[in-house]
C-alpha cells in the first residue's frame, strides 16, 4: 500500500472500525463510500451548505471539509445512528415529521444532526439563539420556518416545558 | 370522514427523517466510471482544437471526448410536452458538446475515468485552443445591429417577439388630464439552488440505455435523450428516484443526454455525471433576467386609461424554455389590472450568459416585481393609498379570459388583500410609520399576483395513472407527475383514498420512483399543476377501479352494483349501510377464485382542457437603516386562494418555501458577471447570497379557500405562487419607509447606497472631501 493510504481507527455510530483510507479523502467520502452511510449528503463539498453535517465527538462538523484521516480516534455519529434498534424515531426526528419540517429531505440529515448537538447541550435557547445556531445550514424548500418549529418543540420537550408557538 | 382537507403526515417523512431515502447518488454502482466536463473559459468563440494527449496519459483516464466527436444532432432541452405541430416545437440548438462556445462555462469536452481524481486531472490536462469572439451580456445591446451573433437563425439575437393589443392605446393616451408614469424595471439572473445538485448515471442493458437522473420530468427526458442520440425513444429508459429539490432547473434535459452518450462511448459501461455546486450555478439553468418598460396613463379618479408594457427577456446562450417564460410574464399584465387600452410586447434575446430556463414562477416573479412596483408608483403619483388603488383596479370578480377559458369565480383578490391587511395591521401601521423621520425608518408594503395553474391551452395537459388493488385491500398507485419535495405523493395518497373509498391515506402506496418503462406516461412536475391535473385522472381511474370492484362484489354478494358503495375500505350495502365484505376479502376472493380469477387494476389517461386562476398577495414590513443601507424584514405574510387545500400543513410549508425564495429575490440573490470577460463571479453558495435562517422573520401563510369549480377536488395552483409577490411587497415597503422607489432587485446595500445617495438621504463625506 502506498503512502497515499493510511489506516484509521475510529468509532462510527457506536461501532469500532478500522479502515485504510486515501489521505486525500474527505470524511464525507469515507462515510458514504466505505460505510454506505448515505444520509451524509453532498450539496457543495466546500462547507457552505451543511448537508454533510455529522457529529464528531458530539460536535457538529461539515464532513466534506474534514479529512477522513482526521477521524483517527474520533467518535462519529451520522443520522443513521438516531433510529432505535426497533426502528423508532428519536425525539428530534419525530419533531421534524410532526412539524412538516421535511420537504425534499436533502438538507434534513444535516439539520437534524446540528439539532442533536443543540439539544444535547441541555440548555434553553432563545428564538434568536436557535436561529443563529442553525444558520450554518441552507434549505431551499422550507424557508426554515418549520425546521425552526421542530427544533424548538424538541428543545421544549427535552426541558419538560410547555410550548406555545 | 373526508380524506382530503386534512393535515396528514407526509408519506415519505419517516424515511427522510431517518436518512433512508435514496437519491440518485445513493444508487450509483460502485464500479461506475466518472465523467467530468471541460467547461469553456471564454464567453464567446469557437473551439479550434482540443489536445487530448496529456489527459489520455493520466492513469485511470479511460476516454477523452470533445466537441468534434459528438453526433451532429441538434436537440431541444426544454421540459415541455412534445408538440406534433413543428411550429410549436422547442428550438433545437444544443449539441452534446459545443464547437461554438456561447457562454463562459459552455461544455466543450469530457473526460471519462475510473475515479474522480483522474477525471478531474484529465480535465485540467486538456489543452483547448479557442478563436475568441466579442460577446454581449445585456439584452438591449444584444439587439443592436452589429452585436455579436449567437445563433445564425436568429438575427439581432431575437429568439422571438410577440405582442398583444387591446383597444386603441395611441388614441387613448390623448385623453386630456392624464398622468403618465413611464418607468423601467430590472430583474436579476438568479439560480434555483436546490440543495441536491443535478446528476445522473447511465448504462446499456439489452442494447437499450437506462438513465437514472435527478430530474422532475422523466418521460420528457426519455424523448430528449432519444432525440440527442438519434435513438428510437423506446430504446431509452429513464428512472427518477427521490430528488433533492428542482424548482424548475430539473425541468430541462440537463446532462442526461451527454451522460447516456458517454456510456455508449465506453461499451455501455455505467458512467456517472455529477454536477458540482459551481457547475449548477453556471452550466445548468438560471432564471431569466427580464427588463420591463411600463408606461401607465392614469385618470385623476384613480382609474387606468391605458398601459404599455415592453418586456425584454435575457435568454442567455441557449433557447431552453425560450419565449414561453416572457410570454407568460407579458400575458399577466392585461389580466392583473385590466384596462381598455393596452399594448404589450415581449422579446426573448440570446446573450452570452448561462442559459435561462424554467424556475419557480416561470416569469411571474419578474412580472410581479415590475407590475407591482409600477402600480405602487402609480398610486403614489395619484396621491392614493396603493391598497385602495389596487382594490379599485385589480381583476374583478367574474373576469373571464377567453384564451385560457379561466374565470375569476369569486372576488379572490380582494378577499386575500383584506385578510393580509388584517393580519399585518396594515392601516394602523401605515399611518404610524409615516411619522418616522430619523436614520431608521419603518415601512409597510404589499403586492398581489395571479397565476395560471397548468399549461392548457398553450401546451398539452395530460395525466395518466394506475391503481392496483392489493390483496390486503390497500391500493398501489403510480403516476407520471413526480414528487420533488413539494409533497405531491401525499396529496395523491389522500385523493386516491378519498376517490376509491379507503379507510386512510396510509392505505395508498404511492410508487414515488418513476420508471418510464413501467410508470404511466405523465409530464412530470412543473407549472403548479401536479395536484390539479392528477386530480382529474385520479377521479377517473378511481371510478374505473370502483366499477371493477363492485362488479366482482356483485358476483360474490349478489347485491346490485347500484346498491353498493365502498366506504372506509369496506363494501357496504347502501340501503342499510351494512358491511358486506372488506376490500381485502374481495381482493383475496377475486385473486384466488379457481373459476374466475382476477387481479383488480385500473389505468386511465385524462386530457385536461381546463385551467384555473390562482390568486394571492404579500404584505411586508421593513425597518430600513438608512446610513447603513440595510433593510431588515420585520414581518411578512402571504395570503393565497389556491382553492381547497388537500393538506393544509403541507400547503403552509409550500408557502414558506416560496416566501423564502421571494425574500432572497427581493433583497440578496443575484448571479453577477464580469463585464470584461463574461465570467460568472459568484457561482457558489458563499458569494451568492441565499437567504439563511438569520435573514427571515416568522413566515406567515394564510389561505382563502374558494373551491375551484373545474377541479374534481376543488383545488388549484400553489407550488409556484408563493414565490411571486414577495419581492415587490418588500420593494414597496422600502419605498414607504424612505420615499425612495427602487426599480431593480435585489435591493441589496450596493443598490441602496447608490439610490439613497441620489435621493440625498446619505452623503458620502469622504468622496466630497476628496
Amino acid at each position: 500500500m502506498s503512502a497515499q493510504y493510511k489506516l484509521i481507527h475510529c468509532t462510527i455510530n457506536g461501532k469500532k472500525v478500522e479502515k485504510m483510507v486515501d489521505v486525500r479523502a474527505s470524511l464525507t467520502d469515507m462515510l458514504r463510500n466505505d460505510y454506505h452511510l448515505t444520509s451524509v449528503k453532498k450539496g457543495c463539498e466546500v462547507g457552505e451548505c451543511g448537508a454533510c453535517n455529522v457529529l464528531i465527538n458530539g460536535e457538529a462538523f461539515n464532513s466534506c471539509i474534514y479529512l477522513a484521516v482526521w477521524a483517527e480516534g474520533k467518535n462519529i455519529q451520522t443520522l443513521e445512528s438516531l433510529l432505535s434498534p426497533d426502528g423508532e424515531l428519536s425525539d428530534i426526528q419525530q419533531a421534524f415529521v410532526e412539524e412538516s419540517a421535511i420537504q425534499c429531505g436533502f438538507c434534513t440529515p444535516g439539520f437534524i444532526m446540528t439539532a442533536v448537538e443543540i439539544l444535547n447541550a441541555g440548555k434553553f435557547y432563545s428564538d434568536e439563539e436557535l436561529r443563529k445556531l442553525l444558520s450554518g445550514h441552507l434549505c431551499r424548500c422550507t424557508g426554515y420556518e418549520n425546521i425552526f418549529r421542530a427544533v424548538k418543540k424538541a428543545m421544549y420537550r427535552r426541558l419538560g416545558k410547555e410550548i406555545d408557538f | 370522514m373526508s380524506k382530503v382537507g386534512r393535515s396528514e403526515i407526509r408519506v415519505d417523512a419517516f424515511d427522510k427523517a431517518s436518512g433512508r431515502t435514496k437519491y440518485y447518488e445513493d444508487r450509483v454502482p460502485a464500479d461506475a466510471l466518472y465523467v467530468r466536463i471541460k467547461h469553456a473559459e471564454i464567453a464567446h468563440g469557437f473551439v479550434k482544437s482540443v489536445d487530448k494527449s496529456a489527459a489520455e496519459a493520466i492513469p485511470g483516464v479511460v476516454k477523452v471526448l470533445d466537441c468534434f466527436d459528438v453526433p451532429d444532432l441538434p436537440f431541444p432541452t426544454a421540459g415541455h410536452p412534445w408538440s406534433m405541430d413543428p411550429g410549436h416545437q422547442d428550438i433545437a440548438d444544443r449539441h452534446l458538446l459545443n464547437q461554438h462556445v456561447r457562454y463562459w462555462g459552455d461544455d466543450v469536452a469530457v473526460v471519462i475515468a475510473e475515479n474522480e481524481v483522474a477525471a478531474h486531472q484529465g480535465v485540467r490536462a486538456l489543452k483547448v485552443e479557442y478563436e475568441s469572439l466579442p460577446f454581449v451580456l445585456d439584452v438591449q445591446k444584444a439587439m443592436e445591429d452589429g452585436a455579436p451573433q449567437l445563433h445564425e437563425a436568429f438575427p439581432n439575437n431575437i429568439l422571438k417577439h410577440t405582442g398583444m393589443k387591446k383597444g386603441d392605446y395611441s388614441s387613448a393616451i390623448k385623453e386630456p388630464g392624464l398622468i403618465c408614469i413611464d418607468k423601467w424595471y430590472d430583474t436579476p439572473t438568479v439560480q434555483h439552488c436546490h440543495i441536491e445538485n443535478h446528476g445522473c448515471f447511465a448504462w446499456q442493458e439489452d442494447d437499450r440505455l437506462v438513465v437514472v437522473s435527478s430530474t422532475q420530468i422523466p418521460h420528457i427526458i426519455r424523448r430528449v435523450v432519444g432525440q440527442a442520440l438519434g435513438r428510437p425513444w423506446g430504446d431509452i429508459e429513464i428512472v427518477k428516484p427521490y430528488i433533492g429539490g428542482g424548482f424548475g432547473n430539473k425541468q430541462d434535459a440537463l446532462y442526461e443526454p451527454l451522460c447516456a452518450w458517454c456510456s455508449t462511448q465506453v461499451g455501455g459501461r455505467c458512467v456517472r455525471l455529477d454536477c458540482s455546486r459551481e457547475e449548477t450555478f453556471v452550466s445548468n439553468r438560471v432564471r431569466h433576467a427580464i427588463r420591463f418598460h411600463i408606461v401607465s396613463w392614469l385618470r385623476k379618479d384613480g382609474t387606468i386609461a391605458a398601459r404599455k408594457v415592453e418586456c425584454f427577456s435575457n435568454q442567455g446562450a441557449y433557447a431552453s424554455h425560450g419565449h414561453s417564460i416572457v410570454a407568460k410574464a407579458m400575458g399577466s399584465f392585461p389580466q392583473h389590472y385590466p384596462c381598455e387600452n393596452m399594448e404589450c410586447d415581449a422579446y426573448t434575446v440570446f446573450t452570452n450568459r448561462p442559459a435561462a430556463g424554467a424556475m419557480r414562477g416561470y416569469g411571474m416573479p419578474q412580472a410581479s416585481f415590475a407590475d407591482e412596483s409600477n402600480i405602487e408608483d402609480c398610486a403614489k403619483a395619484l396621491g392614493m393609498d396603493s391598497y385602495e388603488f389596487r382594490k379599485k383596479n385589480v381583476m374583478p370578480k367574474g373576469f373571464h379570459d377567453a384564451f385560457s377559458g379561466n374565470t375569476n369565480y369569486y372576488d379572490s383578490f380582494r378577499e386575500c388583500m383584506t385578510k393580509g391587511a388584517a393580519f399585518i395591521d396594515y392601516e394602523r401601521k401605515k399611518k404610524e410609520y409615516a411619522n418616522d423621520t430619523g436614520d431608521i425608518r419603518r415601512g409597510i408594503g404589499m403586492a398581489t399576483f395571479w397565476y395560471n395553474t397548468a399549461v392548457y391551452p398553450i401546451s398539452l395537459e395530460t395525466s395518466s395513472n394506475r391503481m392496483l388493488l392489493n390483496l390486503d385491500g390497500t391500493v398501489t398507485f403510480q403516476c407520471g407527475e413526480t414528487e420533488i419535495g413539494q409533497g405531491a405523493d401525499t396529496a395523491y395518497a389522500q385523493m386516491v383514498a378519498e376517490a376509491v373509498g379507503l379507510k386512510s391515506y396510509r392505505d395508498v402506496h404511492v410508487k414515488s420512483c418513476q420508471d418510464t418503462d413501467i410508470t404511466p406516461t405523465g409530464l412530470g412536475a412543473y407549472a403548479s399543476r401536479q395536484t390539479y391535473v392528477a386530480g382529474f385522472s385520479i377521479r377517473q381511474t378511481a371510478d374505473l377501479l370502483r366499477e371493477k370492484i363492485l362488479n366482482y362484489a356483485n358476483e360474490v354478494t349478489r347485491q346490485a352494483v347500484a346498491n353498493m358503495d365502498i366506504v372506509d375500505g369496506n363494501i357496504i350495502r347502501k340501503g342499510d349501510g351494512s358491511v358486506l365484505m372488506s376490500l381485502s376479502e374481495l381482493a383475496m376472493t377475486a385473486q384466488y377464485n379457481p373459476v374466475h380469477s382476477e387481479h383488480i387494476t385500473a389505468e386511465s389517461t385524462y386530457t385536461i382542457r381546463n385551467n384555473a386562476y390562482s390568486f394571492g398577495c404579500t404584505f411586508a414590513e421593513v425597518e430600513v437603516d438608512i446610513p447603513m443601507c440595510k433593510v431588515t424584514l420585520k414581518n411578512i405574510v402571504n395570503v393565497h386562494d389556491c382553492g381547497n387545500l388537500i393538506n393544509p400543513a403541507l400547503a403552509e410549508a409550500q408557502v414558506h418555501g416560496g416566501m423564502s425564495m421571494a425574500i432572497g429575490y427581493g433583497l440578496s440573490e443575484q448571479l453577477i458577471f464580469d463585464e470584461k470577460t463574461g465570467k460568472p463571479l459568484n457561482g457558489n453558495l458563499l458569494d451568492y447570497k441565499l437567504s439563511t435562517f438569520m435573514d427571515h422573520p416568522h413566515l406567515e401563510a394564510e389561505f382563502v379557500e374558494n373551491p375551484e369549480p373545474t377541479s374534481p377536488f376543488g383545488t388549484k395552483a400553489l407550488g409556484e405562487p408563493p414565490a411571486c409577490s414577495g419581492a415587490p411587497a418588500i420593494r414597496n415597503a422600502i419605498l414607504d419607509a424612505t420615499g425612495v422607489a427602487i426599480d431593480r432587485n435585489p435591493i441589496n446595500p450596493h443598490v441602496l447606497y447608490a439610490e439613497f445617495s441620489k435621493a440625498g438621504l446619505i452623503h458620502d463625506d469622504w468622496k466630497e472631501a476628496k
